[in-house]
């Protein structure tokens, strides 16, 4: 683990990286990929829909000796679909089977009259109406919808535009191939699915504000220096945070790996599984998107704009100097990291702007210049 | 989010010990409560524990051919949802079984009677003008009826003593817009204004306008017979009513005696009603009470009916708030009420006064259902379901502990520490809400708890690694502690807010187990930002005095050869100044 701790101490340092933001093109690949395969296997496969939205039989039995997940077992073997058996207190089970018409439950009724061992007469079949209706679907896409908007404003605030786009992008991502898998390996989606594909949304926005956080302050006063570009301080961001957002995806979901993979593995399908998955495949995605996707998307974004581009330009400029000059460049940059200007923010100059939580771009037109002459 | 004043900062730096013993007294009483209290354990949902499964069927009502049809049965649904889950945390379950009835079920550990109470209940609501009325039987009644009607004084602007609150809340729509609202137009098309006769005497027969005297005659036998002190009598008068008829119908006075009315066609109806709530009268002495807000319609038919009344005579001033066929209240007038506000007050307490304002916040069900049958059901997912997950989750925190230990080494501590006191108060608070607002824990809510680790260690992580950067810079750790705090919090405090928004939004738009997702997740993240301000901070704080991490022990985490410190001297600026608290 020393290893592990010298590669955080080396990678503050900005003696190693990763080149994120440079080799974007593959990462916004292998991201296009892996989505198009998620709307293709939702298009061709599609969801398939538990008892709870959809409505089904349901199956009364009278007292029987058969275990509750006996039954689930004969039930699913009868139908094919997922089945919620329970107990009724006069000893019978009541089993509940999505997605089943009336013709098809006079079968899976005869089906089950034979596994049970009860008579086939005595089993009460009727169809059940969904208990997660339109009404609560239809409240929860509005709540969403609302969310959405007022997140995209707040962080268009708190930290702008690009940001909010970017982090709005990842999340869209995330929940995509979520669903995609979700609908690739075939689960029944419940109740219980659809409060993981929330938990991910949350956590999603929530680890990209992290690292997104880390970015504003890396990038603060940008444009008064110019030994990096945007892109860099933000690999630089990146490769600094990047310690904290391996521990903390390993803390989120080695106990969500372990229910999926200890718990749900061992032990079969069940409600259980199908939790884990779309929680940890929606954690990895929400994690790897983050770093891979949404922080080089704001670095694209912001690389579009004019006084980034006129950064771009000091630095390559000056950097050329250097290499003329017969300095050797590697010395002093990493020595010397982009930190380097903290003590220009120290100076009262800068205290007033600070309070005013202006955007480094902003700033930077009118500060700009003199920095880059001081250098 | 601002760099916060130095001042303030170094008070709190001051005092860690303190904010750390209220914060230990805090959880201490928390988990005492819950020890107190008697619920030791987080009432499980229906999937986890079981319960109560009541099957509702609908009645054949006469008068109303094909009432029993797919919407009215979807409507229904939605309004018993709502009824028994307000909150979405209590994890009921409501859906059609058939083509006629409907299964409720309630997780074990609920209050299946008052349940029962709730979705059974119809809820059907009118303003009718009273024509006449009198004390009925000979006694008065003995029966603890909960529906007694003391006086009530509806209106704000007519009694100065009477606490007239306009309730706030959420604005429900009614979903029985349909069927009552045509109802109620018929009513109106009948012209339904009682012309009062002249004799108003107790005993005279009304004679309301328009009606046959044949149909007259009958409800004047039928008023006549009635004997209110008989249930079964109580129970058959006006049944079947349309909103526009004539009817009889029974209610206690405040006396808790039984009196009979003969009634009007119905003026306002609960359809008109905007929002209901129960509040506690502090002036008027009559306990608790409901409070209803109308629409602007119903405001407007409300001013108009009373306006009508009070140029009556006694009795023929008064109307009656009639639910379920049953007078619950009957105020005179003396003006025209346009307030837009009634309220109905009873010997209610305060658990019939909110019942009741919820049925008529959520509406009247478009349907009458009789119980079929009450079964308890055993859990949706096996026992062993829970098991694995508990097995697997523990499994999954030791592995988290591991990692923790191996890579934190003594700072793990404090996260390990931080973690248990977070799961403390997350288990209390649970505990503590089953009674308190029936909040029911379900599986996927476990789930969340368990990414809600992941998330609150996030926070210890980012503080964690901020502090290890600072003291990378050459930074002792009392300084690197105190520059490490104010960029954590910000960092903590700017995503917790998504996560925090994301719950208060979805938990005031949405119903259901959404609404109940999001109040965990709201609760989770509130608990993290506290237990990060005032455990792991205060806790940080004071061992960064201890000689174990200040000297960079090799199992203290922070041995700055390991974390490959530069020397401190590498500019002299950077020294002078090592305190500051900026944040760039």
């Amino acid at each position: 683990m020393s290893k592990l701790g010298t590669l955080g101490a080396r990678l503050h340092r900005g003696e190693i990286g990763y080149d994120f933001v440079g080799k974007r093109k593959i990462w916004y690949g292998v991201s296009i990929l892996i989505t198009i395969t998620a709307i293709l296997g939702l298009t061709v496969r599609g969801l398939n829909m538990g008892i709870e939205f959809q409505g089904g039989a349901v199956f009364t039995t009278e007292k029987t000796s058969v275990s509750v997940s006996q039954a689930e077992e004969y039930a699913e073997e009868a139908s094919g679909h997922d089945a919620i058996v329970q107990k009724l207190g006069n000893g019978g089970l009541r089993i509940q089977i999505a997605g089943t018409d009336t013709g098809r439950s006079d079968q899976i009724k005869e089906e089950l009259a034979g596994d049970l061992k009860v008579d086939a007469e005595k089993i009460n079949a009727e169809l059940v109406g969904p208990s997660w209706g339109d009404q609560i679907a239809n409240k929860a896409w509005q709540g969403l919808a609302i969310f959405m908007v007022l997140v995209v404003i707040y962080l268009a605030i708190a930290f702008e535009w690009r940001m909010a786009l970017a982090a709005l992008v990842a999340l869209i991502h995330d929940i995509t191939i979520t669903v995609g898998i979700y609908a690739l390996v075939g689960f029944e989606v419940t109740p219980g699915t659809v409060i993981g594909l929330l938990t991910i949304l949350g956590y999603s926005l929530y680890d990209t504000v992290v690292v997104f956080d880390s970015l504003k302050e890396q990038a603060k006063d940008l444009t008064k220096q110019t030994r990096w570009t945007y892109s860099e301080v933000a690999d630089r961001s990146i490769n600094g945070t990047l310690v904290r957002s391996i521990n903390t995806t390993v803390v989120a979901l080695l106990p969500v790996a372990g229910l999926l993979f200890i718990g749900g593995g061992v032990l079969g399908a069940g409600m259980l599984n199908d939790i884990s998955l779309s929680l940890f495949v929606g954690l990895a995605a929400g994690a790897y998107s983050s770093i891979f996707i949404a922080t080089p998307l704001v670095a694209d974004l912001k690389e579009r704009e004019p006084q980034m581009k006129a950064l771009k330009k000091r630095v390559l400029a000056k950097r050329a100097a250097a290499a003329a000059k017969g300095d050797s460049l590697e010395g002093p940059a990493v020595d010397e990291p982009y930190d380097d200007d903290e003590p220009q923010d120290a100076t009262p100059a800068v205290v007033g702007p600070r309070g005013t939580r202006t955007q480094p771009s902003s700033r930077g037109r009118g500060r700009g210049r003199p920095s880059g002459k001081r250098r | 989010m601002a760099a916060p004043k130095k001042g303030r900062n170094q008070g709190a730096q001051g005092r860690p010990g303190r904010t750390l013993a209220l914060f230990l007294i805090a959880i201490v009483a928390l988990a005492g409560g819950m020890f107190a209290s008697g619920h030791t354990t987080p009432r499980l949902g229906i999937d986890l524990a079981g319960g109560t499964s009541i099957t509702l069927a609908a009645k054949e009502e006469p008068g109303q051919k094909n009432a029993i049809n797919p919407t009215n049965m979807k409507t229904a649904v939605g309004i018993m949802e709502r009824r028994v889950n307000g909150l979405g945390v209590s994890e009921a379950e409501v859906q059609t079984q058939g083509d006629r009835n409907i299964i409720v079920n309630i997780p074990k550990g609920t209050n299946s009677k008052q349940a029962r109470e709730q979705v059974g209940t119809t809820a059907k609501l009118f303003f009718r003008p009273v024509l006449t009325t009198e004390v009925s039987g000979p006694a008065p009644s003995a029966s603890p009826s909960p529906s007694a009607s003391s006086s009530a004084s509806p209106g704000t602007d007519k009694d100065g003593d009477k606490a007239t609150s306009t309730p706030s809340g959420s604005t429900t729509p009614s979903a029985t817009a349909t069927s009552q609202g045509r109802a109620v137009t018929d009513a109106l098309k009948a012209d339904p204004t009682p012309s009062p006769t002249d004799s108003a005497s107790a005993s005279s027969s009304p004679s309301p306008s328009g009606s046959a005297d044949e149909a007259a005659g009958k409800l004047q036998a039928e008023y006549a017979a009635l004997d209110c002190t008989k249930e079964a009598d109580r129970a058959r008068a006006g049944e079947g009513a349309q909103p526009g008829d004539t009817t009889v119908a029974c209610g206690q006075n405040s006396q808790g005696q039984w009196q009979k009315y003969i009634l009007g066609p119905a003026e306002v109806a609960g359809t008109d009603i905007d929002e209901a709530q129960a509040v506690f009268d502090t002036q008027g002495a009559a306990g608790w009470k409901v409070t209803m807000k109308f629409t602007d319609a119903g405001a407007k038919k409300f001013a108009d009916i009373t306006g009508k009344l009070a140029k009556n005579q006694s009795p023929q001033n008064q109307f009656a708030i009639v639910l379920d066929n049953e007078v619950v209240s009957d105020p005179f007038v003396n003006q025209a009420l346009t307030g837009g506000n009634a309220e109905i007050s009873g010997s209610f307490d305060q658990q019939e006064a909110q019942d009741l304002a919820n049925m008529l916040k959520y509406g009247a069900l478009p349907l009458s259902f009789e119980e079929a049958s009450v079964t308890t059901v055993t859990a949706a997912l096996g026992g062993e379901q829970l098991e694995a997950g508990l097995i697997a989750g523990a499994i999954g925190l030791a592995l988290v502990i591991i990692y923790l230990v191996v890579y934190y080494r003594g700072l793990s501590f404090v996260a390990i520490v931080s973690l248990l006191a977070s799961a403390i108060m997350t288990y209390s608070i649970m505990s503590l809400l089953g009674p308190t607002i029936g909040f029911a824990l379900n599986l996927p809510a476990v789930c969340g708890a368990i990414v809600a680790i992941g998330i609150t260690a996030d926070s210890f992580i980012v503080f964690f690694e901020r502090i290890r950067d600072e003291i990378r810079e050459g930074r002792t750790l009392g300084p690197a502690v105190q520059r490490g705090w104010p960029r954590a919090r910000r960092t903590i405090l700017v995503s917790d807010f998504v996560s925090f928004l994301a719950a208060a939004v979805l938990f005031i738009v949405t119903v259901g187990k959404v609404q109940g997702f999001a109040f965990t997740l709201g609760l989770t993240t509130l608990l993290d930002v506290v237990v990060v301000f005032l455990f792991t901070k205060p806790l940080m704080t004071i061992l960064a005095r201890k000689r174990f991490f200040t000297e960079g022990h090799r199992w203290s985490g922070l041995d700055p050869k390991r974390l490959g410190a530069k020397p401190p001297l590498r500019r002299t600026r950077r020294v002078s100044a090592p305190v500051d608290t900026k944040e760039a």
